[in-house]
């Protein structure tokens, strides 16, 4: 790359530090690449690079110091595995001995047959999974090559059969998990709908023809309001008043029925693995 | 010349200093940048520029096609820079030329200079501009959305990357020259600046320049990336802090075949 005294900071971040009180005044600050931070002493961490003593952010993101390092949390870009994630994967490709399937992830993950509850012989993977299937996986590991390995041994893994899928960004999905599960219950309960969620930002959903709809724009208003307090129970007004909600995807965001509901505050109410990768709020400069 | 069909040359520098649209030297075109306008995309942007209008989408980083690109130590960045057919006065002939070909390749190797590749081995990073409009500096206007998209994408960089087109017109030189100037003029330098380091990563030029007058020209294009720079971070900015912060996939659904 031509500079001769860049160096990069390779590996994880130490994700146990922890440090409260640097995190919250800086936590939202949005950085751009190639915006010099303010490094104090600290280290060049995920998402940052260092130049001649400087370090400048190379992703656009979210500003977290984070002792011993300076850091910035993404908040676009693809799907990035991680060990014991459970994954919604469509096939691309069908080989001998295995499929491949796109995760969203920057590569296909190969699911071999030894992967899967069948007994399969060579040649035959065809009669079980052809391209564009659906199906849920869990991540084995992340190989040193980049090699994704995937499992469909497992409770809840398994080809999907009919239904519809939803996608929405991976940092999403812990605010539609909710905290224990409990907004994925309660959607679920109201609407006669059968969910499953992937740590990539897939969803699966299938039952009665309402109640998709109504799951649909539940998760958009999950998405857009995601960031904001009383979600829970906005999301709880929403499906109780579902009929007057927006139908489509295009639809003006839905403000009305639980606008005087809203009122109780309640704490954050995700907090999945990833409840870091925090949305700016409109504040955000 | 007198020939049939030769338009008149314009007077492109008036008494005044001024320029054909009334435009001092040292002055940019109008600049209008959207991050993020497309749903189907990883990251995406919308740029006007005085009168062109250029689209610019990013995807990765994803498998290489086709497969013997494919780079074991790092990401391979592709790109596919394409004029509409309605883009010009006169229809432009669609699909790739020998122009178009190479402005696609000084795009893809400036980028594949600021972006960290090692971080995504054995991928790709796929660049499409589709110019809508044309007025003269498109590869610039392309290079400026491409820049914003691969931000918008998550992608991992040194740096935005502004782009501008210093000429010489009229035996002056000017900053972002517009189609008469370009047609007219006697010489087009565009140019990539990496704000960061300072560094030129695409430097071409066409026409005619003195020694004295190309140093003239790449500090007049310095100031004028800067100021493409500032718009570029806006635009950035604009589409976080509007509380839309629905990114790339958006609300995107697909039916499962059974």
């Amino acid at each position: 790359m031509g500079n001769g005294h860049r160096s990069r900071h390779r590996g994880q971040g130490r994700e146990g530090a922890p440090s409260h009180s640097s995190r919250s005044d800086s936590a939202r600050t949005l950085v751009l690449p190639g915006e010099e931070l303010p490094s104090r002493g600290l280290g060049p961490g995920p998402g940052t690079y260092r130049v001649n003593g400087r370090i400048y952010a190379s992703v656009l993101g979210l500003l977290q110091t984070q002792p011993p390092s300076v850091r910035v949390a993404p908040l676009a870009g693809r799907y990035i595995p991680r060990a014991r994630d459970t994954v919604i994967g469509i096939v691309t490709d069908v080989q001998g001995t295995f499929w491949l399937l796109d995760i969203g992830a920057p590569r296909w993950a190969p699911l071999h047959m030894t992967g899967t509850p069948w007994k399969i012989d060579f040649g035959e993977t065809q009669q079980y999974l052809r391209v564009g299937d659906a199906v849920v996986v869990a991540v084995e590991q992340i190989e040193n090559t980049g090699r994704i390995g995937v499992t469909m041994i497992g409770d809840g893994l398994g080809k999907l059969e009919g239904g519809t899928l939803v996608s929405v960004s991976p940092a999403k999905i812990p605010r539609i998990i909710g905290k224990g599960g409990s907004m994925i219950q309660m959607i679920q309960k109201s609407t006669g709908c059968t969910l499953v969620v992937g740590q990539n930002g897939r969803i699966w959903l299938d039952g009665p023809d309402d109640g998709i709809v109504e799951v649909r724009s539940a998760i958009r208003l999950i998405e857009e309001e995601g960031h904001r307090r009383g979600l829970t129970e906005r999301v709880q007004a929403f499906l109780d008043h579902g009929s007057g909600a927006p139908r489509g995807p295009k639809g003006p965001p839905p403000t009305a029925p639980w606008a005087a509901t809203a009122e109780a505050p309640e704490p954050d109410p995700a907090e999945g693995p990833e409840s870091e990768y925090d949305f700016p709020e409109k504040d955000v400069n | 010349m007198g020939s049939v069909g030769a338009k008149e040359i314009p007077e492109l520098i008036g008494a005044d200093g001024r320029r054909i649209d009334g435009r001092r030297p040292d002055e940019l075109r109008p600049i209008r940048i959207v991050a993020g306008p497309l749903h189907r995309a990883d990251g995406s942007a919308f740029v006007e520029w005085g009168d062109n209008k250029v689209m610019a989408a990013v995807y990765g980083p994803r498998e290489v096609h086709p497969r013997h690109l494919q780079q074991n130590t790092k990401a391979i960045v592709q790109c596919k820079y394409n004029m509409a057919a309605f883009s010009v006065d006169e229809r432009k002939r669609p699909g790739l030329d020998r122009r178009s070909q190479e402005i696609s390749k000084v795009i893809a190797e400036a980028f594949e200079s600021v972006v960290f590749s090692e971080e995504y081995p054995r991928t790709s990073v796929d660049i499409y501009i589709e110019v809508l409009q044309a007025n003269a500096g498109t590869r610039c206007a392309g290079l400026v959305a491409a820049s914003v998209a691969l931000a918008d994408a998550g992608i991992p960089m040194v740096d935005l990357l502004p782009a501008v087109a210093v000429g010489k017109v009229a035996g002056r030189i000017v900053l972002d020259l517009k189609k008469e100037e370009d047609n007219y003029g006697e010489a087009d330098l565009p140019m990539a600046l990496v704000p960061q380091s300072g560094r030129l990563v695409l430097l071409q030029m066409e026409g005619h320049m003195t020694r004295p007058e190309l140093g003239e020209a790449l500090d007049l294009g310095v100031i004028g990336c800067r100021k493409i720079y500032d718009v570029m971070k806006q635009a950035l900015r604009d589409r976080y802090a509007a509380g839309s912060v629905v990114s790339g996939a958006a609300f995107s659904a697909a039916g499962v075949a059974p």
